[in-house]
């Protein structure tokens, strides 16, 4: 051992309420390494970070930054010890500029303009140091979400930090961006800095770090050297049991065309465009999967065809037209078209939090002749069918009654799912199906996606996880700026080649 | 897993906030020089003690009832009513229209006829704020609040101008019909032999109380419209997604909401004071928000909070009767018992969700 660690935590617990979210965590980060936490979604990687930054104070246990112990009551106290974080969601005013983000919390006095003009000095010398090129004078909110990510970087570098945590950073990037991030990153490592990624994709741990360590329900069970590991090791220790990465897959039995969509546009409340006049068609026992960078019109495009939003244009579905503006463009008019809708935000729009598992099974559905007696609602019908639903979908905890927000994310998916597939839809709308589920239960939901494309119907997939694209499509549209780059074979495209098309790039066939 | 046992949610929070209330009262009352258990006993003997005191009681409750319910319904669909005044004054004039303009046989089929009656004009005076926040997105509190005010001038204006009798002095309509005057509960429990006051208001009209909290009930939880307002409520987003149109549940719930107060009217106007008068509602439409929270929106709740309510009302008046206790303690009193019910709530339901979550880590 040749120097002291960047930082060492020495049997960190941390509980909210009887949730025990981290458990006697103890952790070394060499000094000028990457490296990386993974885990599941509520296996305790934020708590930790939190506790690291000042966020929430640990029950028990110690921080040693460079060797030194240290208290980090808030985040002052961890800019002060050399820490940076860089959010999920950025933490930037967006109508100010680069140059008034990096200063802000950190001006030396009253007046503003020393400040800033020692902010540009030090953004020069940082920007040809680390390779993080960023106009100081441009509105954050005209940046790029790559460029955006790389003021945060600055944030944390102008404030003289060693140690630079990121949490989630390629959510929402395009891959180029990923990449090019991970090329900052390698930079910063070189210059001696030391990285923390927590993240839940195999990918960029093996692609980058040069540690691991995997956390399972407020645990840290390993910490290996990444070369010593593969994705399918990190899987079984992330979920503890061997997980199979990929689905097993027939090649599709193409039917006649289920949903044909022409010239769709759709205008948002703020009377933005959001998606231009676009063209697909999904066939019978074919999975479309529709890839792209969050906000790029997916969620809008869904939402017209499940009834959610009004649009212009024609649907077709099974070769009749679709009402999109009047009386029946509605949810309730679209099931009642076969039409069968997975949301992409099962929290906000797929579920009622406050409502129990059954009510939630017969949500959407509440009209069906089988849930009624006379006027009033067959509960225990609705109970035993959801009984019934939880069991085929291996929901747990199989109880009816329990309110869907005391649900893990991949049970509430689960929920959601078996509420739609059992609906023997003719075409299933689907949109990040396996967002904030655990690695266990992606398997799964995979599996039934799959199946009911075997049983003969039209799956329309939308997935910013580029890896999900390829697993599960029979064919490929990217979306760009609300429109469709262009259809792709996944076995005859490459993430580069998608990735391109994702920002905006189309590279015509040689 | 639930922090709580639903027995403690339902019973021990407001009875905890009840108690904290209690003893700020007493305090407040020794601060002004009267002995508290003195006053809790006039309280108690003058509401509950005799079937006089009972009678007024329960007629209070009765109003309450109505309109807790009212906001009930409303909450459910995540909105605010507070026109339950207003809407309750409109239930008035469609009771008055009813006994004074139709010939009628017996009181039960006036009765029948009044409560529907005012529960379409209390519907009605609901409906514009309705349909101005499902269309134009205009607050309901504010338009409810402003039609409170829009329903005392109209009502002012009728009742001087329009239907007060010849030669009358105060701004009321004439004595409805000998036919349409309810039963009170005098009349209904001598035939069972129960001696109850003659000159107590509560009539008959508690029993459409009661029945429109258990038709809430199955409203609310067995039905399909009862499942949509709740989705709406808890989520906009949700219900849209669902095939739940927006607009259709706020004004409906409006409806049923603006009904509920409207029916009041068969309490105050049609049992007890027997003519429309002016300000007949005495504050009952406010009094049922207070109900509707800390009854927690279920009916069962708004019938056991509606009745704490009519005692603080009827204590409150026998208090400012006997004793130096000035009348307007006895709303600072009510408005301790809100204020804790309602407003402060969670003041008292977290520290007992730790203690229980302390139990709870005993067992394990």
């Amino acid at each position: 051992m040749t120097s002291a660690p960047a930082i060492e935590l020495k049997g960190i617990s941390k509980a909210f309420g009887p949730v025990q979210a981290n458990k006697d965590i103890s952790i070394r980060v060499m000094p000028g390494t990457i490296h990386g936490i993974i885990g599941e979604n509520g296996a305790g990687k934020s708590t930790l970070m939190s506790i690291l930054y000042g966020f929430y104070k640990a029950d028990k246990g110690e921080i040693f930054i460079g060797g030194k112990k240290t208290l980090i009551p808030d985040s002052q106290a961890a800019i002060a010890a050399g820490i940076g974080m860089v959010f999920q969601h950025f933490k930037l005013v967006e109508n100010f500029t680069v140059l008034e983000n990096i200063i802000l919390g950190a001006e030396d006095g009253a007046l503003l303009r020393p400040s800033l003009a020692k902010a540009r000095q030090s953004l020069t010398d940082l920007a040809s140091e680390y390779g993080l090129d960023v106009d100081p004078d441009a509105i954050v909110e005209n940046l790029s979400v790559g460029h955006q990510q790389r003021v945060e970087i600055l944030k944390a570098l102008y404030r003289q930090a060693d140690i630079l945590i990121l949490d989630e950073p390629t959510g929402v990037l395009t891959p180029t961006e990923a990449d090019q991030l991970f090329r900052i990153l390698n930079r910063l490592r070189e210059e001696g800095k030391t990285i923390i990624l927590i993240t839940h994709k195999l990918r960029e741990i093996m692609d980058t770090t040069d540690t691991v360590s995997v956390m399972r329900r407020g645990e840290m069970t390993a910490t290996v050297k990444t070369s010593e590991t593969s994705p399918a090791g990190l899987a079984e220790l992330m979920v503890g049991r061997k997980v199979l990465l990929q689905v097993d897959k027939v090649p599709a039995k193409v039917g006649a065309t289920v949903l044909e969509v022409e010239n769709l546009s759709v205008i948002d409340d703020k009377g933005v465009e959001r998606v231009k006049g676009i063209s697909l068609d999904v066939k019978a026992g074919e999975i479309l999967g529709i890839a792209g960078v969050a906000g790029n019109g997916q969620s809008e495009l869904l939402e017209v065809l499940g009834g959610i939003t009004s649009g212009t244009g024609i649907i077709r579905v099974n070769g009749q037209d679709i009402d999109l503006t009047g009386k029946f463009s509605d949810g309730r008019s679209r099931r009642a078209r076969g039409i069968a809708h997975v949301p992409e935000d099962r929290q906000r729009e797929g579920l009622i939090m406050d409502y129990m598992a059954w009510e939630n099974t017969a949500f959407g559905y509440h009209h069906d002749p089988a849930y009624q007696s006379g006027i009033l609602m067959n509960n225990a019908a609705i109970r035993a069918d959801t009984e019934a639903k939880m069991q085929r979908f291996d929901v747990r905890p199989p109880n009816p009654k329990l309110t869907a927000k005391n649900f893990s994310g991949g049970n509430q998916q689960k929920i959601v799912l078996a509420r739609e597939i059992e609906r023997n839809p003719d075409l299933l709308l689907i949109g990040q199906p396996t967002r904030g589920v655990d690695i266990g239960a992606i398997e799964f939901i995979h599996k039934q996606i799959v199946a009911l494309r075997d049983q003969g119907k039209a799956i329309l997939l939308v997935s910013v996880e580029l890896d999900e694209i390829f697993v599960l499509s029979d064919r490929v549209a990217v979306m760009f700026d609300g429109k469709i780059m262009g259809f792709r074979d996944p076995a005859q495209t490459d993430e580069k080649e998608l990735g391109l098309m994702m920002a905006g790039i189309v590279e015509e066939a040689a | 897993m639930e922090k709580m046992p639903a027995w403690a949610d339902a019973v021990l929070v407001p009875l905890i906030s009840l108690l904290l209330a209690a003893i700020l009262s007493a305090l407040v009352i020794i601060g002004i020089g009267e002995d508290p258990i003195a006053a809790v006993k006039l309280m108690v003997q003058g509401s509950l003690g005799s079937t006089y005191g009972w009678g007024y009681t329960l007629y209070y409750a009765t109003n309450f009832m109505f309109t807790g319910l009212a906001v009930s319904v409303a909450f459910h669909a995540r909105m605010f009513n507070i026109g339950g005044e207003g809407q309750a004054m409109l239930g008035g004039l469609g009771v008055a229209i009813v006994c004074l303009y139709m010939p009628w046989p017996h009181w039960s089929l006036a009765l029948i006829f009044a409560t529907i009656s005012s529960a379409a004009f209390g519907a009605a005076w609901a409906f514009l704020p309705a349909y101005l926040q499902a269309k134009r997105g205009s607050h309901i509190v504010i338009t409810t609040i402003m039609f409170n005010f829009i329903a005392a001038a109209l009502l002012n204006y009728l009742l001087v101008n329009v239907m007060r009798p010849a030669g009358a002095m105060d701004p009321a309509t004439a004595k409805f019909p000998e036919a349409t005057h309810l039963p009170t509960l005098h009349d209904m429990l001598a035939p069972f032999g129960i001696a109850f006051s003659k000159a107590a208001p509560a009539n008959v009209s508690l029993i459409v109380a009661i029945i429109a909290c258990v038709a809430v009930y199955f409203l609310i939880w067995r039905t399909k419209l009862g499942y949509e307002i709740r989705a709406f409520g808890h989520s906009e987003s949700g219900a849209k997604y669902a095939g739940i149109s927006p607009v259709k549940i706020t004004v409906i719930a409006m409806l049923i909401s603006g009904g509920l107060a409207g029916m009041m009217a068969t309490n105050n106007v049609m049992g007890e004071s027997e003519r429309l008068i002016m300000n007949a509602t005495e504050g009952a439409g406010f009094i049922g928000i207070a109900v509707a929270l800390m009854g927690r929106s279920h009916p069962l709740g708004v019938f056991l909070a509606a009745i704490l309510f009519g005692f603080l009302y009827q204590g409150g008046a026998e208090l400012a009767l006997w004793t130096s206790i000035p009348r307007e303690l006895i709303v600072v009193i009510q408005a301790l018992v809100i204020l804790f019910t309602g407003a402060l709530d969670n003041m008292v339901r977290m520290p007992l969700e730790k203690l229980f979550l302390m139990f709870r880590k005993g067992d394990a």
